[in-house]
Order: C-alpha cells, then structure tokens, then sequence
C-alpha cells in the first residue's frame, strides 16, 4: 500500500500567521511547505528550529516538530538536537537580525561545524519585530529608525562572504518575490549532505517599504553557477551587488556529527574509582 | 627539639605539604592520600595553587581518619615544607599549633617565623641531600617517605601508591621515587600517630566532587551534554567526555555557554535527557536559556561549580556565592529546581537526582557543586546505586486530542518527542495555551504558571531534600560544601554528650517550607552557616519566612576554608 503524497498545504499547521499582509515571510513559509512535498518528507521526522522575530515565528506555522526558543539561539538548538537526534531533518529559520547580529557567534560556529542542516534567513535589512531598527544587513546610510536617525554609518555585513570564510559548504540566496526559483533553492539546501545556509530577501512592507523596488533589483545571478571552488565564490560574493539569486557554491566536507557507540556500560566505567 | 611530647589525639590526622613551583607538593599529596586509602583509611585531598596557570607555589592537603572525611580541619598536625618560597601566600590557609610538627629540610633554610609562632616542633629531614645521592632522585618524594613514616603508614602501601600514581611516567621514575621514598621513610624518626589503620577495604573509591558530579550524571540517564570550557568546571566534562561516547551518548565542545545552554534544551526537546556544567560567569551566560527551557518545559541539569565571584572573581577558589542567582536570577516567575551536593561522595547521588527530578516534572535543575568539592579528592565507600523511580512522561501514542501542555493531577504532561506520528507541536518560550499554541491572554499565562508551580509545590520529594541529624533546641542549618565542617561540630558536640541538631539541604528550591518549620518549631537556637559573604541563606529563608527572628547567620566568604573551630565559636562555645 503505498501512503498518498503529501501536498504542500498537508505541512502547514492551520495556525494563523501573526505576519503583516504583504510580508516576504509568507512566501517563503509557502516555498518551504513545497520544497517539503517536494522531498516526500515525512512530518514527524521533521523539526523546525528558529529564534525570535517575525520570521522566526515560522515553525508554528509548519506541521511538523516545532522549537521557538530565544533570541539568536535557533542554531544553537538545532545543533544540540541534530546531535542527539540525527536521524531528524532538521531545518533552521529565522532573520537577519536573529542570525548575524545577536546570534553571530553561533553563525559562525554552525557553518565551520557543517551539521547536516539547512539554515534560511529572511533578510529584511531590519528588525521588524521591535519595529524597525537596523540590523547588520543595513545600509549605513539608512536613517529611517528612530534609533540611528543619521543611519548606523557602519557598513553592513555581507552573510555569504561570512558564510564562506566560516567554512559552510552551501551558500545560496532567493527571493520571496521568486517563489518558484527559492522552492528550487531550498529543496536543494535540505538535500545537501552538511550545513546548508540561505539567505533569503524577503522584504518587510511595514518598515521597508523602499523593498518594493527589490521586484526590480533583485535578479539571477549571471555567474556560472553553482561552483565548488572557494576563490570562485568569494569573487562572485564579493562582486555581486547582493541582489543576484541562485545557489553561489556548493561543496562536500565532512559532516560533522559527534562520535558515540555502545562498547561499554556504566558498572565498567565505575570501576575506574575503586582502590 | 623533643620528638615525644606530642602525639596526634584525635581521630584524624591533617598534613600539608607546601613547595614552590616544580617541588611537586601536589603529586605527594595524591600519593601520600593514596597510600592512607591503601592502609584503609578514608579522606581528603585539597589542593590550593597560586594564580600561575601552570606550575608556580602550591599546597596539598591531605587528612585521612577511620570516619569519612568531608571538610579539612581546624589545624595541620603536620607541615611539611619542600622549600619555604613564597610560604607567605599560604600561610594563612595552614593554620598550625603547639602541638604540630613541621618536617622540614635544612638545607631549605630555616623555618619562617610565622610558622613557628604557635610553638610546633620541628623535625628536620636532609631531603635534598638524600635526593642528589641518588640518580634521578626527587627530594619531594624523600619528603614523601618521611612524610608516610610520620604518619604511621605502612611501607608496603607507599610503594603501592608510588606505583600507582607515577606508574604513567615510566620505570625509571618509579624506580627512582622508590629508592628516595625507602630513603625518607627509614630515616631516623619514628611515627607520630595513633590512629589504627583499619586494613585495605574493599569497596572504597577515590575520586573527585567533579567526578563525582559525573557519575551521577550518567547513573541519572544523561547522555547529551554541551559546554564551554570553564574553571573549576571543566574536569566534569573532561571525565564525561569520552565515558558518554560509550554509552551511547555524546558531548559537544560549544562556542559559549549562550550555545552550550541551547544546545542541551535541543537535545532534550529531542528526547535525550541532557546536561551542562559550568561556573559562575557561565551560568550568568545561562539564565536566558535557563527561561526557555523552564518555560517550554524541556528537561535541563546545570552543575554550577562554584568559585569566588562576582564577575571573574577568584576562579580557582571556593565560594557559595551563586545561591541568589541560582534562586533568583530567572526573570518572569519562574519556578524551578535548586539543589546542592553536601559531599564529595554525595555529588554522586544529588547530580542523579537533580537530572531525574528535571526529567520527570519537566523543568530546570541547578546543582551547586562548589570548587571545594569539585577538585578535591576523595576516599570514600563506595556510593550506593540508587533505583529512583523518577522519568519523563512520555507520550507514543498521541491521539488527535494530544495537548502538549494539557493540564494533569501532577500538573506534568506527556511529551511527545520528534518522530512520533501524531504528537507534532512546537515548543515555545512563548506563552502558550495547553495546546501549545502562543497565547497572551490572561487565562492561558495564569493557567500555565500554576501549572510550573504546582508541579513543583505539590510534588513529595521524600526524605532527600535534606539530612537531619541529631536533636535538642539548639540547630545549624547548612547547605552544599558547608556541610562538611558543620557534621564535624556537630560530632563533638555529640561525643562530648551535648545535643544539636543539624539540617544540611540538600534541595533549596521549592523551599520545604513545612518541613523545615517542623524541625524548628521548638529551636532556643538557630545558626544559619554558609560560604559567601552576604548569609545568602540566610535571607533566603528569612524571606521565605521559616526563620525564628532570633536566628543568626555566620557567613564567612571564601576563599578560606569554613573551619569547623569557627562554627564552634559562632555556636557560643564548646555547649
Ligand atoms: C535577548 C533579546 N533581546 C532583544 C529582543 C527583542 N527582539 C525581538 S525580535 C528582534 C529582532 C528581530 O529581527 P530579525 O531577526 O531581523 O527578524 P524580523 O523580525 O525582521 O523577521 C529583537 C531585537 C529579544 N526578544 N531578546
Ligand atoms: S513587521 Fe515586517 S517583517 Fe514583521 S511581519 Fe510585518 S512586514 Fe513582516
């Protein structure tokens, strides 16, 4: 008896998303839910894992297993569970303020450790959540938050040259305003053997509202693509204008997953305490 | 100099051996505790260093008795001195008296006078020159061998404990340190001890609180743990490491303590019970996730080794300055477990306990280890296994009704771990309704706090959440590595035919408020005693309101050992 497939609207929840009409997030839920049926994955073996923001809200809307913890930890957790569970596909989403900026450190770490996990960041150049400030991903010259009304006047952080340096094997950027070419896109960052990093524009309508002009802007990338040679893809990063789409680079390393097997028990071990 | 006036009396015999960098004072104390365990003794190791990260001035202190061993004495009966450098940074840590005796080397120069104020004799062994007679020869370990006949140790059981612990650095070595131990040990003088050795036994361990704190991880069922390397932490997770690996189990070296936190609560959503270790900066670090993992209900352990804080403190010292943090540092109400290991040997149990009791009522548990405890070593009986019934509720079979969060007699709901059909949820540290979905309406968030807190008032923690002892109107009540000095106090007082009771906590939060107020109803007298120097304790039970208004606090901060003299004192004298 073979089971019917799944479609992309059996992975979502049915929980109504708290997203602003018109924010990316929602095309990127919808991408992720097809690039799910696409894979045939199977919901229960499946966890969600993200911090906090908006885009961080997307586990819940997912049916599958779910973990929303804090602030810039969703890497954090998902490693500690792919460590435990590596049996679990694990999936990782969150923003660009949740992943570069209070969660840099783990950023870093997730991609020189390279578990097998997927790892999508919707980048909105803002925090939308707390209502608009920079985040890492700003320009410097943006002034619209009350907080940095002269801009930040530092300039912002390009993730896939991070990612990059930091030793992750797959980098790639979508598009929520390309539904189809991100569904692409994240089918093959589930599939890659490793730490799969995507960085996705997906725009904030309420704090950035210039984003519209993303529909233009954004453009695939005329490079050939992807490359499996480190000096390419810095030279494809680093002279991009951060707009083109596609998978930049894609490489096996060795996944790293800890080491255990059962070769003892624990009356043997305590006997290493005895006189 | 007369060698025949004093006799060690008591029960117990206390050394301290001191040198400057490289003079080995540490490696003879460990064989020298050894070979008191060979005789069959039991005791204690403590190790204090000055602030160079490796090598630089140290002392080892050994006491060994008939009696378990849980804290180090009022004074040294003997003071052995492999050079007098830098004795001035220690001298205020070995106490001495006219009925010590201090071995030491002439050719090292005289005994300083801050040593000799309290009038202990002095006998002097030509360390040095025994050394360089012989090839390779260490005058550490000819102070060993003088050290061992001193203590009434039998020949045999030092040679044993040379080749135990040097056995890793070769055979010349070994070779070596024999000769110059066989050296010390028959030079002429004889031992100054009346303690029996009761015979090598068979079930005693050495081992260290961090050890210890170890195993009791593992008998609890942790098989994930995640953490950053931090002092006085790190041997727990050093030890762990490759012992999880074969068990099935894992540790992962974390990029920060932010990490390390995160790391277990994944883990343990995925169903494995997981724990971390640290230190006070670290957990300071943890509180966070420390929110989270209470909030969602995902099973964590934090060992916190304590060591004088705030901030970087005094890292390679102790200090029971975390109880607040542990207690309070949580934002939100925020119910959680709080416990404390009241020895070397009981690290063991409290660390299963703590990692079982956070599994089966789904919720944080801190344990307050403490410098002391963890990197002391320790002869003790063997700690024995203890079957506690006390496991995560676990859902396989989630039905369509399946509520995360659903509210239950125990106010514990089954969880459905990833890869159970049925059970999907996500876990939050949102507020969240029974179901799990976020919520910010006020029934959810007041239903939902009742429910953390009930599970935890309402739960019977039985007869461990502290050991009582003794009886009369007069009480100390103690907690974590205090407990030592205080069962020491309390001994004498007993043996002199005076009563006292004491209670040594091992569970501080949720408070046994009944309990405790029982076991005072009728106290004269109520002395709270810890190791920090604001008597966190002792407000705490202030606040928590079972403290007579006449109870006193002794609160003495680390980095000095508790004596158990100075409890004594506190208590108004000999009773
Ligand atoms: C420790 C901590 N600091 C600050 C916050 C407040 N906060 C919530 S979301 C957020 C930024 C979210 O921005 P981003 O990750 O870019 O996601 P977006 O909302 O734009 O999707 C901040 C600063 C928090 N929740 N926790
Ligand atoms: S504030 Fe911006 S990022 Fe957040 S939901 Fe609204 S549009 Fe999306």
């Amino acid at each position: 008896m073979t089971v019917p497939a799944l479609k992309a609207k059996d992975y979502k929840s049915g929980i109504k998303a708290v997203w602003c009409p018109g924010c990316g997030h929602f095309a990127v839920l919808s991408a992720l839910t097809k690039a799910m049926a696409h894979l045939g994955l199977v919901k229960e073996e499946v966890a969600v894992v993200s911090g906090i923001g908006c885009s961080s809200r997307l586990p819940a809307y997912i049916d599958t297993y779910g973990f929303h913890g804090i602030h810039g930890r969703a890497l954090a957790a998902a490693s500690g569970l792919k460590a435990a569970r590596p049996d679990l596909t694990v999936i990782v989403a969150g923003g660009d303020g949740d992943g570069f900026s209070i969660g840099g450190n783990h950023f870093l770490h997730a991609c020189r450790r390279n578990m097998n996990m997927a790892y999508i960041v919707m980048d909105n150049e803002v925090y939308g959540m707390t209502k608009g400030q920079a985040s890492p991903t700003t320009l410097p010259d943006w002034s619209n938050s009350k907080m940095t009304p002269h801009g930040t006047g530092i300039p912002s952080f390009n993730p896939a040259a991070i990612a990059l340096a930091a030793g992750a094997g797959f980098i790639a950027r979508g598009f929520s305003g390309e539904p189809s070419e991100l569904t692409r896109i994240l089918v093959e960052a589930i599939e890659h053997s490793g730490f799969a990093f995507v960085q996705v524009l997906s725009g904030c309508v309420t704090y950035r509202p210039d984003q519209k002009l993303w529909k233009e802007e954004v453009h695939p990338s005329e490079s050939d693509l992807p490359t499996d040679d480190p000096v390419k893809a810095a030279q494809i990063i680093q002279a991009g204008d951060g707009k083109a789409t596609g998978v930049i680079y894609a490489k096996q390393f060795p996944v790293w997953q800890p080491e255990n097997r059962m070769d003892s028990n624990l009356n043997t071990i305590e006997k290493e305490f005895l006189l | 100099m007369s060698d025949s006036s004093k006799q060690a009396t008591s029960q117990s015999y206390s050394v301290a051996i001191t040198g400057s960098g490289g003079s080995g004072a540490v490696t003879t104390g460990r064989i020298l505790l050894e070979a008191a365990a060979q005789c069959g003794f039991q005791g204690l190791m403590t190790r204090s260093a000055g602030p160079q990260i490796r090598g630089g001035e140290s002392a080892a202190m050994v006491r060994f008795s008939q009696d378990p061993v849980e804290c180090m004495g009022d004074e040294y009966d003997l003071l052995v001195g492999l050079d007098w450098r830098n004795i001035e940074r220690f001298a205020d840590e070995l106490p001495l008296s006219d009925k010590s005796l201090i071995l030491s080397d002439p050719a090292a120069g005289e005994v300083p006078a801050l040593l000799r104020s309290n009038g202990a004799d002095i006998l002097e062994v030509p360390f040095k020159k025994f050394a360089s007679g012989l090839p390779g020869g260490r005058l550490n370990m000819v102070a060993l061998g003088a050290t061992a006949l001193v203590c009434g140790l039998d020949l045999k059981a030092l040679e044993t404990s040379v080749k135990a612990i040097l056995g890793n650095k070769g055979e010349e070595v070994v070779e070596s340190a024999l000769l110059a131990a066989r050296l010390g040990y028959n030079h002429d003088h004889r031992p100054r001890i009346t303690l029996e050795a009761p015979g090598k036994p068979a079930d005693h361990w050495s081992i260290t609180g961090n050890q210890a704190c170890g195993v009791g991880a593992l008998r609890g069922g942790t098989r994930f743990v995640a953490a950053y390397p931090i002092t006085p932490a790190s041997e727990i997770l050093e030890w762990l490491a490759p012992r999880l690996e074969k068990l099935g189990g894992s540790l992962l070296q974390a990029e920060d303590e932010l990490a390390s936190i995160n790391m277990i609560i994944g883990a343990s959503f995925g169903g494995v019970p997981s724990l971390t270790a640290t230190s006070g900066p670290g957990l300071s670090l943890m509180v966070e996730g420390l929110g989270l993992a209470l909030v969602s209900e995902t099973p964590v352990t934090v060992v916190n080794v304590m060591r004088g804080g705030p901030s970087t403190g005094i890292p390679t010292k102790s200090e029971q300055s975390d109880l607040n943090i542990a207690i309070y540092g949580l934002h939100g109400d925020a119910p959680h477990l709080v416990l404390a290991p009241l020895s070397i040997r009981d690290c063991v149990f409290t660390t299963q306990w703590a990692v079982q009791l956070a599994e089966h009522l789904q919720t944080v548990a801190l344990v307050l280890s403490d410098q002391s405890l963890g990197q002391s070593q320790a002869i003790v009986e063997a700690p024995p296994q203890r079957e506690l019934s006390l496991a995560r509720k676990v859902e396989a079979t989630p039905d369509a009704e399946y509520q995360r969060y659903a509210i239950t007699p125990d106010n514990v709901s089954a969880m459905s771990l990833p890869g159970t059909a049925g059970g999907m949820y996500t876990a939050d540290g949102l507020e969240h309704n029974p179901r799990g979905t976020p919520s910010s309406m006020a029934v959810d968030h007041r239903t939902q706090l009742n429910k953390r807190l009930h599970k935890l008032e309402d739960f019977d923690f039985g007869e461990d959440w502290a050991d009582v002892e003794g009886d009369g109107r007069r009480c100390i009540i103690t907690w974590g590595s205090s407990t030592g000095a205080v069962k020491e106090v309390a001994g004498w007082l007993w043996a002199q035919g005076s009563s006292i009771k004491i209670i040594s906590l091992r569970l501080l939060a949720p408070l046994q408020h009944d309990r405790l107020k029982e076991l005072l109803k009728d106290m004269e007298k109520v002395l709270v005693v810890e190791q920090n120097h604001a008597g966190q304790l002792f407000h705490y039970l202030h606040a928590e309101g079972v403290l007579p208004v006449s109870a006193e606090s002794l609160a003495q901060p680390g980095p000095l050992p508790l004596r158990p003299g100075r409890i004594l004192r506190a208590l108004g004298g000999g009773g």
